[in-house]
């Protein structure tokens, strides 16, 4: 069971107080975008044993969405931050570099 | 025989007398005693059969680890099967009885699977059962149901209560010996917040039973200075019988904690599961004995030689008064002297070892016990009991020697950490060979939210055995740092006895003692081409009895090594998976039974529904009145009677449960527009407007009445289920997507009763409360006015789920029973009934409205549903908008909502089909619609229902036949959905 | 008109720790920019109180302020105020982007009363919540929003070691259930030290 440091409200919160939403930094499609485009934002998401980036409601707490850079393998969490954040903070991109050094970052990650 | 010694036995108190029931025998123990203790002492060294063949089944072990001694302990409600006698604490009037036989212990039919064994080898139940096929389900599953499983549970409900409780520690030390004290120490001496379990009553482990002194101290003043010290700390927490269950991630581990087992009756929760977030997690959880592989190992009286000096030393109780003992390493010589000191005999010890020059077998000799080296047991006589042992070459193929007469033979094949702990969260493992055990390496402990190791292995469980090398393993591990390296162990690995054994003699040396493997089996397993160590645990069973492999697993993987020629690290080891021991089903529930097993949501009006006949529905975690019976009535009746109330003259619902969501901000219209399907920004204040709301999918995911409080607020009704889930939806969009835009949300549901007023006399019956103008002038229909009826706050929307007159009445929560009361007092002379969600569903589907759940199930689009009226063109976007663009969504074949009417006036059943007679390319029946509600109205006296179907609303007239269950068809009609007032007159008058 | 009734009026709860419904409570949700002038004046101007720092409860001269999450508090006041200080300060901040909603009704609220400083209620607590409820992990005045088992609830412990807990009002009888059933007599777990 995780625990996530929710950074609108400081708690380090369990796993049971939090409620997840699926993958992080998705663009949104509306009216006018393309089929490959609109599939790709419905549908389309990312695996990956390693690195990943999450959506989670602080749901039982402060009801604020955040987002989570972890590790899908050892759990390791790089770091939580706002759900406003279309890029991810340097400092959480640091530290997955110094973890992982052999991490690509995928295109939709924008660094700050 | 086994019996209580004259003296002696540093945890019972002779003082203490105890009676105690096994098997219907009345029997004595005392104070301090385990069930185990207390049945040696009265020599009943037999306490159940094997699993599979019946065999008879003696006290191995000490401990946990034991496979054999599993009892049926208690009675009625608190009865409860597979308890191990060696972990249950001895109490005045326990009852206990053996499992697993029939009719008896000592005479038991099912010991006949004995002489079968050869036909009952690894992988019997996967050959024999497999064929004929039809044997399975008249023949092999019946009869294998009825001898499976090992006790019975009870089918009363459980009398005691148990609990959660969560708590936190920087440093959590499992396991409650001298490393573990210890390390708990060096924690708290560092500042840390320390927790530490002991799973036993008693703190210290071995090292009384062991170790002649700890850092100069007898071990018992060492052990209760320590002590005396964590308990004064205000930073540490000692908890004894509690096991360490379970280290899962980040931190979490689970204690399980047995309040008042050995106090039965006690008014207290029984078990209570500690729920632990630790830091750090220290693992100082011993090690276990392991068996030796000889013919007859199984043969009561044959033990771990061990805990042959654990009932010696810690219960004054000798399992037998002439014993051998057996071994390939020095420890067990320990047993030898213990024995010797107490007065008992020692046969002799047979070391399988060329030499045995260690201090200990020195000492032993010194003692004048006979030592044998080079020795090995070729079998062991004796079928209830062991009566001796015939002695041979280890290294030969066991042509028996000489033979022993013994009355017990104490075994030791070394021992191994118990790594189950530092494994449940990933850590690995590595073959130490030259001590001839698997331990942690440190190299690859489990790691944490930080990416570092969070548990560290101490002493024993480190493979750091005894002496001052285990007390500096444990400061080590609590402080960091390294431990000097220990003494290597004095062992020479042996994992069959004699080394050259036959067939026969394989065939009856017990790996497994509870589920009857070995190592015969686990050969035969490897000949047959079972590789993997986990497939062959599963082909053997070796291993998954309910000790789950804690004395075996090791030999049996040695063996299976041995079989592939593969090195044992290569082999590797089973999964170690929590929890640690059985716990109960109690503890695992915890508070969560009965009156608080989940939340029951009740309304302002509960009680007085309850008070008033109402049959329950659950409806998420609410409770809703489906109907209200009255006294003698029939629930279909009372739901005609509702609805005929309601359609000829006044009738309320408590609508409380519907989701009540404020938006509000500058940017409130904007952001309900994108929400919504239709347009709400340009909603009038003081109107209502209904909705439909989508998910990005295009899909309709809820609907409700929106009403407009004032310029930049609205109220958004959602369904019961949809309060909660539509609430989030709100915050996810603005929290996540349009954070810039201006708009608060408040989930107000709970903050109004909410009462809807519903048939032509509604407007009547709130006239009589007096206050609010309710007349259709200055409340016309969809729209809303606040102010008081009967001197009640409340805001008064005039919507409609009947099709009749309607007002839906929100108050605040505090005078929602006052309101209905005054309703109910009022409406007297006007016939008022209390109606419940069923007449409400029967209505609507009168009217031809939909349900979200009924008409939706997350496939459904609001164009399927005929609602293109309430889907805004102009709109340039709102969620679902995309989607519903799609070929599939836009597809003129996709199935379409439309009333019908069967023919002959049935109900058509729930979800039945449309069917053709056409066949698909897999020779499936075409459909081409499907039932989506259905009911008997009242109003019609027929059945009537919704459907989807392909092409529907084209096809008016048509007849389709619909399958029901028992292979026929009913057919019915195509009509417009609303069957009831389809100009909607009387909802607005 | 009647008079307003609470969750569970009168309910009450003697085992190792004293549960009890608090009766009817005023309570308003106010969400906006917590550092705004406008919202900042019109709290003080009602309540008498200056906006929490995050997680905290402060007291003012006509109720009291929790934090609840970085754009929403939750004032306490007595119930029969509510109605008039929400429109008092709906008229405050008019033209502001904020929110003023009287939520009074749509809650419960129980306080948890022990014997000694309060070790025995942060115990109750425990067994309900993944919370730390160690003194130094969870002082006193601080508001920790969590689950109790499986119901939403907000709690903080006063000066005086006492706990004031509230839950929405429909599982207001799960809760004090639950409550009552872990401060059963014979359940006390001794897992902090009372002073």
């Amino acid at each position: 069971m995780l625990i996530l440091t929710c950074p609108c409200c400081g708690i380090k919160a369990d796993e049971t107080e939090l409620a997840p939403g699926g993958e992080a930094h998705i663009k949104r499609h509306g009216p006018g975008s393309s089929d490959a485009e609109f599939e790709a934002y419905l549908f389309t998401r990312a695996n990956p044993r390693g690195v990943h980036f999450e959506r989670w409601r602080h749901a039982y707490g402060c009801g604020k969405w955040f987002l989570a850079a972890r590790a899908t393998d050892t759990l390791e969490v790089f770091g939580t931050y706002p759900a406003t954040s279309t890029a991810v903070p340097d400092a959480i991109l640091s530290r997955i570099r110094a973890r992982r050094p052999d991490w690509i970052k995928p295109d939709r990650i924008k660094p700050a | 025989m086994s019996h209580r010694l004259p003296s002696g036995g540093r945890l019972i108190d002779r003082a203490t007398t105890l009676g105690f029931t096994f098997n219907g025998r009345r029997l004595k123990g005392y104070g301090g005693d385990t069930l185990a203790s207390a049945l040696l002492g009265n020599d009943r060294m037999l306490v159940g059969r094997s699993f599979k063949y019946h065999r008879p089944r003696g006290i191995v072990a000490s401990g946990p680890e034991e496979p054999n001694a599993l009892v049926g302990l208690g009675q009625g409600a608190r009865f409860e099967p597979n308890q191990r006698a060696t972990t249950t604490d001895l109490f005045a009037d326990l009852v206990a009885q053996s499992q697993n036989h029939w009719p008896s212990l000592d005479f038991d039919i099912g010991a006949l699977n004995g002489l079968m064994s050869r036909f009952l080898s690894a992988g019997f139940y996967y050959k024999t059962f497999i064929h004929p096929r039809a044997f399975w389900k008249h023949l092999f599953e019946p009869t294998i149901r009825h001898s499976a499983g090992l006790g019975r549970p009870t089918s009363e409900p459980d009398a005691d209560r148990y609990e959660h409780l969560y708590a936190f520690a920087d440093v959590l030390v499992i396991g409650g010996g001298i490393a573990g004290l210890q390390a708990a120490r060096t924690a708290a001496e560092s500042g840390a917040r320390v927790m530490i379990w002991e799973q036993s009553a008693h703190w210290g482990g071995r090292a009384p039973v062991d170790d002649p002194d700890v850092e100069g101290m007898p071990p018992d003043d060492w052990i209760s200075a320590t002590l005396h010290w964590l308990r004064a700390q205000p930073n540490v927490t000692l908890r004894s019988r509690t096991m360490g269950a379970g280290v899962y991630d980040h931190g979490y581990a689970l204690g399980y904690e047995r309040v008042t087992d050995h106090l039965p009756g006690l008014d207290a929760p029984r078990h209570r599961l500690w729920r632990v977030r630790a830091g750090r997690i220290i693992t100082a959880t011993g090690a276990i004995e392991r068996p030796l592989s000889f013919a007859g190992n199984d043969v009561p009286g044959v033990m771990l030689a061990g805990a042959v000096r654990d009932y010696v030393v810690n219960f004054g109780v000798a399992p037998g008064r002439r014993t051998v003992i057996v071994t390939n390493n020095d420890d067990a010589y320990r047993t030898a002297i213990t024995l010797h000191s107490a007065g008992l005999e020692v046969a002799a010890v047979i070391d399988a070892r060329a030499r045995a020059t260690g201090d200990l077998p020195q000492r032993a000799r010194s003692l004048g016990i006979r030592v044998m080296t080079g020795r090995a047991i070729a079998r062991v006589r004796g079928g209830g009991r062991v009566t001796g042992v015939d002695i041979c070459q280890h290294t030969g193929t066991g042509a028996a020697g000489a033979l022993i007469a013994c009355d017990a033979v104490a075994m030791s094949g070394g021992w191994s950490p118990v790594v189950h702990l530092w494994s449940h969260c990933g850590g690995k493992l590595i073959w130490d060979a030259g001590a001839a055990l698997f331990r942690p390496d440190p190299a690859r402990a489990p790691t944490g939210a930080d990416g570092a190791a969070f548990v560290a292995a101490a002493g024993a469980a480190n493979g750091v055995m005894r002496g001052a090398a285990l007390l500096a393993d444990a400061r080590a591990a609590a402080a960091g740092g390294d431990a000097p390296a220990p003494e290597p162990e004095a062992i020479t690995p042996v994992w069959i006895m004699p080394a050259a054994a036959g067939p026969g003699l394989r065939a009856k040396m017990w790996l497994d003692f509870q589920n009857d493997v070995k190592v015969s089996d686990v050969q035969q397993a490897a000949r047959e081409g079972y590789v993997s160590v986990e497939h062959a645990k599963r082909y053997t069973t070796l291993g998954m009895a309910t000790d789950q492999g804690k004395l075996g697993n090791i030999n049996g993987l040695a063996v299976l090594s041995d079989a592939q020629g593969a090195p044992i690290p290569d082999v590797g080891t089973t999964t170690f998976r929590p929890p640690y021991t059985p716990i109960s089903m109690g503890a695992i529930a915890g508070e969560a039974r009965g009156d608080v097993f989940q939340p029951l949501r009740r309304t302002p009006m509960h009680d007085w529904h309850a008070a008033h006949g109402a049959d329950w529905e659950p409806a998420g975690q609410w409770r809703r009145p489906y109907c209200y019976l009255r006294p003698g009535e029939a629930r279909n009746d009372a739901v005609a009677r509702e609805i005929l109330a309601v359609r000829g003259g006044v009738g309320l619902i408590d609508a409380s449960t519907l989701g009540k969501i404020i938006v509000k901000g500058p940017d409130a219209g904007r952001f309900l527009d994108m929400l919504y399907t239709n347009m709400m920004s340009n909603l009038a204040p003081g109107k209502c407007r209904y909705g439909l709301m989508c998910s990005e999918n295009g899909f309709l995911i809820d609907d409700g009445v929106v009403a407009r409080i004032d310029e930049d607020t609205w109220l958004c009704h959602t369904t019961t289920g949809g309060a909660d889930r539509i609430h989030a939806h709100m915050e996810d969009w603005l929290q996540c997507e349009w954070f810039d835009w201006r708009v608060y949300t408040a989930n107000v549901t709970e903050q109004f009763a909410q009462i809807a007023v519903a048939g032509p006399k509604a407007r009547d019956l709130l006239q009589a409360l007096g206050g609010l103008d309710v007349s259709s002038g200055a409340l016309p229909f969809m729209s809303w006015a606040g102010g008081r009826l009967a001197g009640i706050p409340l805001r008064a929307y005039r919507i409609s789920f009947s099709g009749e007159l309607s007002y839906e009445l929100a108050t605040p929560a505090g005078h929602g029973l006052a309101l209905w009361r005054a309703l109910v007092d009022a409406g007297q002379d006007l016939g008022v009934i209390a109606y419940g969600t069923e007449a409400m569903h029967v209505m609507r589907a009168e009217k031809g409205f939909i349900m979200i759940g009924d008409e939706t199930d997350g496939t459904v689009i609001p164009q399927d549903l005929g609602l293109g009226w309430a889907i805004s063109r102009k709109k340039a976007d709102y969620i679902g908008k995309r989607a519903q663009e799609r070929a599939h969504m836009t597809d003129p074949d996709r199935w379409k909502l439309v009333g019908l009417q069967t023919l002959d006036g049935s109900v058509l059943p729930e979800g039945a089909y449309a069917v053709t007679d056409a066949r698909n390319a897999n020779g499936q029946v075409v459909t081409e619609g499907r039932v989506t509600s259905t009911c008997h109205s009242p109003t019609f006296d027929r059945g009537i229902a919704m459907g989807l179907v392909r092409h529907g609303p084209d096809r008016m007239g048509e007849v389709l036949r619909f399958n029901r269950v028992d292979g026929t068809t009913v057919e019915a009609r195509i009509v417009d959905p609303c069957l009831y007032d389809p100009k909607g007159g009387r909802q607005d008058v | 008109m009647s008079d307003p009734v609470s969750a569970l009026p009168g309910a009450r709860y003697t085992g190792y720790v004293t549960v009890a419904e608090a009766g009817v409570q005023g309570m308003i949700t106010l969400r906006g920019d917590p550092s705004a002038d406008a919202l900042r004046r019109a709290l003080r101007a009602a309540i008498g109180a200056d906006m929490p720092d995050r997680r905290r409860i402060v007291a003012g001269t006509a109720g009291a302020v929790a934090w609840m999450s970085p754009d929403e508090v939750l004032i306490l006041l007595p119930h029969g105020e509510a109605a008039r200080v929400v429109a008092q300060m709906q008229a405050a901040l008019a033209g502001e982007h904020a929110l003023v909603v009287d939520v009074s009704d749509a809650r419960a609220m129980f306080t948890l009363r022990g014997k000694g400083s309060g070790a025995d209620v942060r115990e109750v607590l425990a067994k309900l919540c993944p919370v730390d409820l160690a003194p130094a992990a969870l002082p006193a005045g601080e508001v920790r929003r969590t689950r109790a088992a499986q119901a939403a609830v907000a709690f903080w412990i006063d000066a005086a070691g006492v706990a004031h807990l509230i839950c929405f009002r429909s599982v207001a009888q799960y809760v004090f259930d639950l409550i009552s059933l872990s401060a059963r007599p014979g359940a006390e777990a001794g897992l902090f030290p009372d002073p």
